[in-house]
């Protein structure tokens, strides 16, 4: 991977930037997320997340544990308020 | 980890971080014990606004003083919270609100504090995508410092400053129990071991009430679920935050172009589950198209819930409990605590480092609820 490849698409979160967060101690994986919106775009993370974790696992020499593998949230695809919004179901 | 230190703070979110950070600055020897990582409590769900137009005259200095120490913070900080001053807009529907928000704003207006009153014609001069009648609004009232930041940068930028003055902040270490020796504060006891100290605080947000429990306190706070959700990005169309006590609702738009929002959700519970509920989507879609019309094609991308640690007056518990030396409350916030957290960490550290009290904190005191009148906060959103 070149230094400068794109890890987030949606967020548009370089691997050097995500090296440098490392670097200055953002090691645990949800502040290193939250530090950068990382898996907080439309796709929630199913594109970028894994890449961080090898990333991150790389460079710290410690594994990532399963549990702190974050949860993506409703909805898994993004929807229109307006449809939300719609009365079908509620008087 | 350290076996001993002056002062054991319970919870790394933005209060025991900032917390941390004044002690450290004072020279005291500080640990935080946080049971995951920092900002993954409220700190981490919150909308992270920051107002100044409140009911009550003590909030509403609270909150003066804790902008003006925001507005500093970044460069004190050495990192950049994103502070944005986009004003608050607060919806006015009627004219029983218009009465209490005349009467509010002469309040805010005697503490120094800008804000005006507007008529339903000049709302769209602040916040042009606003449909007013939709929204049904015949006025408002508007405070051009109000604003908010980001909440996981302010949290991280006080950790990392308290670090470099000295504070041990400790993730992923949950405290299970308090030790006491002829009632007062002798050790704390987590998950990697026991660190001996005469003072803990209790910055554990909505998990306060169970640290109270573990010296057998009584806290009144109660949690509370609440729901947020955001929009995709999308150009910049207003900064201020908008709210409305009526409808429940507040939302602005993000510094990266995300709306992000929350309104009560129906038929909402106590408790600390944390299910995501469709009701509240359609609930919050329905309200925010109905403000902002334009939006019905905009995609909902996320939805998340957090916890309001509700006391009976909408104010926080601080200071010494009574009874047991040493054990000091930083909890209580009932949907304000990011906003208050550098007021109130400046003022429990001046108690902490030299005894120092004030009205301010006496006041805050948990038997404020011991048979008195309850001077309650009315303007609570979300
Ligand atoms: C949806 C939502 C929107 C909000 N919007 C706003 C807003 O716009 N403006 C505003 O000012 N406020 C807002 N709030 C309120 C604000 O988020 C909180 O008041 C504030 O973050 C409280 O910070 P805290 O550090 O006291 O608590 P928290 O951030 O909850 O931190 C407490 C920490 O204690 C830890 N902990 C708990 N038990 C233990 C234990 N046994 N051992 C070790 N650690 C433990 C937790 O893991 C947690 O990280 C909102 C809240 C929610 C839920
Ligand atoms: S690629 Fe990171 S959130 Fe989609």
């Amino acid at each position: 991977m070149k230094k400068s490849a794109i890890v987030c698409r949606c967020e548009d979160i370089t691997e050097e930037e995500v090296l440098k967060a490392i670097e200055e101690g953002y090691t645990d994986l949800e502040e290193l997320r939250k530090k950068l919106r990382i898996g907080m775009g439309p796709c929630q993370g199913r594109v970028c997340v894994q890449i961080v974790i090898k990333i991150l696992e790389k460079k710290t020499g410690k594994k990532v544990s399963k549990i702190s593998i974050p949860t993506s949230r409703p909805p898994i695809i993004p929807v229109p308020l307006g449809t939300l919004a719609s009365d079908k179901d509620e008087k | 980890m350290k076996s001993k230190t002056d002062v054991v703070i319970i919870g790394g979110g933005v209060t025991g971080c900032s917390l941390a950070y004044m002690l450290a600055k004072k020279g005291i020897d500080v640990v935080v014990a946080e049971k995951n990582y920092l900002s993954s409590g409220a700190t981490g769900a919150c909308g992270a606004g920051i107002r100044q137009q409140w009911s009550t005259k003590e909030n509403t200095e609270l909150a003066i003083k804790s902008i003006k120490i925001f507005e500093s913070l970044s460069t004190k900080l050495g990192q950049d919270i994103e502070l944005r001053q986009g004003g608050y807009l607060i919806a006015v529907h009627d004219a029983k609100e218009m009465r209490q928000a005349e009467k509010n704003v002469n309040m805010q207006r005697s503490l120094g504090l800008k804000v005006d009153i507007l008529d339903s014609d000049e709302i769209n001069d602040v916040v042009p995508v606003l449909d007013v009648k939709g929204m049904a609004a015949v006025g408002a009232t508007f405070c051009p410092t109000d604003g908010h930041a980001n909440p996981f940068k302010t949290t991280f930028a006080y950790a990392n400053a308290a670090r470099k003055k000295g504070a041990e902040i400790y993730t992923h270490t949950k405290v299970t129990d308090i030790k006491t020796i002829n009632k007062k504060i002798s050790a704390v006891k987590t998950g990697k071991g026991i660190i001996k100290t005469n003072t803990v605080v209790n910055a554990a947000g909505v998990w306060s009430k169970k640290i109270a429990e573990m010296v057998d306190i009584k806290l009144p706070n109660v949690p509370f679920r609440k729901e947020i959700l955001a929009t995709e990005r999308l150009k910049p169309m207003f900064e201020a935050m908008v709210i409305s006590f009526k409808d429940g609702i507040y939302f602005s738009q993000q510094e990266e172009g995300h709306i992000v929002g929350g309104i009560p959700i129906p038929r909402e519970k106590k408790g600390y589950k944390t299910m995501p509920t469709f009701s509240f989507i359609q609930h919050m879609s329905k309200t925010l198209t109905r403000y902002v019309p334009q939006l019905k094609h905009i995609n909902m991308l996320r939805h998340w819930t957090g916890f309001y640690d509700v006391t009976p007056d909408a104010r926080p518990i601080l200071g010494e409990i009574k009874e047991l030396k040493g054990f000091i409350q930083c909890n209580g916030f009932s949907g304000h605590g990011f906003m208050l957290s550098p007021i109130v960490s400046q003022i429990l550290s001046d108690f902490i480092t030299d005894g120092k009290t004030s009205k301010i904190l006496e006041s805050l005191n948990v038997n404020r609820f011991k048979g008195k009148k309850i001077d309650h906060e009315m303007y609570v959103v979300g």
